[in-house]
């Protein structure tokens, strides 16, 4: 069970309040892209033991998406953070860092 | 005018550990856009007598209630007669910023659940701490009741205000009762 909290209204709820929205900042690529570079954002994804990063949605809540930094191993929580970012915080990860020495997530470390 | 009716006519359960209620129609007006702005702080004081509360936070007053909903809304409980002409003095404060009010009274089902155990009734419906350290009178939380959205906050001493969809009013009362039915004291609050 994921303990979330959501920082967009500041309430901490078990994970049955939200809901999943798969991997976090993926780069789009529509129309006009090549085929590489759709196939990758269309089917490839992370699939890690260990650090991850992941959309969610306060689903019962507010109503709004947020990113979240969790194990996949433990299931410990690292931190949320707003949906407005393009790549996790530096102070998350170096949060991170201090909890799982060495860790990578695609090109973030 | 058409006679408006609430979703269950008032139903009500006495017969276990606590109260339930349907409450009579309810004015809800919803009111989205920048919580922060002067205008909107402004319109909802004007109309309610009451400041816009903080996240996660209520307000109340007499004759109204105003709940943060998310960091864009806030929901304006009134008297169900006055809807239409508040909503007519926000549009009017509002008109020259990014906001909405909108009338959703109809869209909704208001239960009430009273007596000592009321925080037990709750406790076993809500993933949420209702312990009497954990949620305050002047706490709002929107969360799930069973399978169901929610929303509830401490009205009174030992009363919770529930309100949720109108479709799923039926849902949300057989669940109360269940979680009130006699004999299911749980002891913990």
């Amino acid at each position: 069970m994921l303990i979330l909290t959501c920082p967009c209204c500041g309430q901490t709820g078990e994970e049955s309040e939200f809901h999943a929205g798969g991997e976090a900042h993926l780069t789009r690529f529509g129309p006009g892209s090549s085929d590489d570079d759709f196939e990758g954002y269309m089917f490839m994804r992370q699939n890690p033991k260990g650090v991850h990063f992941e959309r969610w949605r306060h689903v019962y809540g507010c109503g709004k998406w947020f990113h979240a930094a969790r194990c996949t191993m433990t299931l410990e929580v690292f931190g949320t953070y707003p949906a407005q970012t393009l790549e996790p915080p530096q102070d998350l990860r170096d949060e991170i860092s201090a909890k799982r020495p060495g860790w990578s997530w695609g090109a973030v470390s | 005018m058409s006679k408006t009716v609430t979703a269950l006519n008032g139903a009500r359960f006495a017969d276990g550990i606590a109260d339930v209620a349907e409450l009579p129609m309810q004015g809800m007006i919803t009111l989205r856009g920048d919580l922060g702005m002067a205008a909107l702080k402004k319109a909802v004081k004007s109309n309610t007598s009451l400041v816009v509360p903080d996240q996660g936070q209520v307000a109340q007053n007499d004759a109204y209630t105003v709940a943060w909903m998310s960091p864009d809304e806030v929901l304006i409980l009134c008297p169900y007669a006055e809807v239409q002409a508040i909503i007519a003095k926000l549009d009017k404060a509002l008109i020259r910023a990014h906001a909405l009010a909108v009338d959703v009274s109809d869209a909704r089902a208001m239960f009430q659940v009273a007596g000592v155990h009321a925080r037990a009734v709750m406790a076993k419906l809500a993933p949420v701490d209702v312990s009497e350290r954990g949620f305050q009178p002047g706490m709002f939380r929107r969360t799930r009741l069973a399978q169901a959205a929610a929303a509830f906050w401490v009205a009174d001493a030992d009363t919770f205000h529930i309100i949720c969809f109108r479709s799923q009013g039926q849902y949300m009362f057989d669940l109360l009762c269940v979680a009130a039915q006699k004999g299911s004291e749980v002891g913990r609050f």
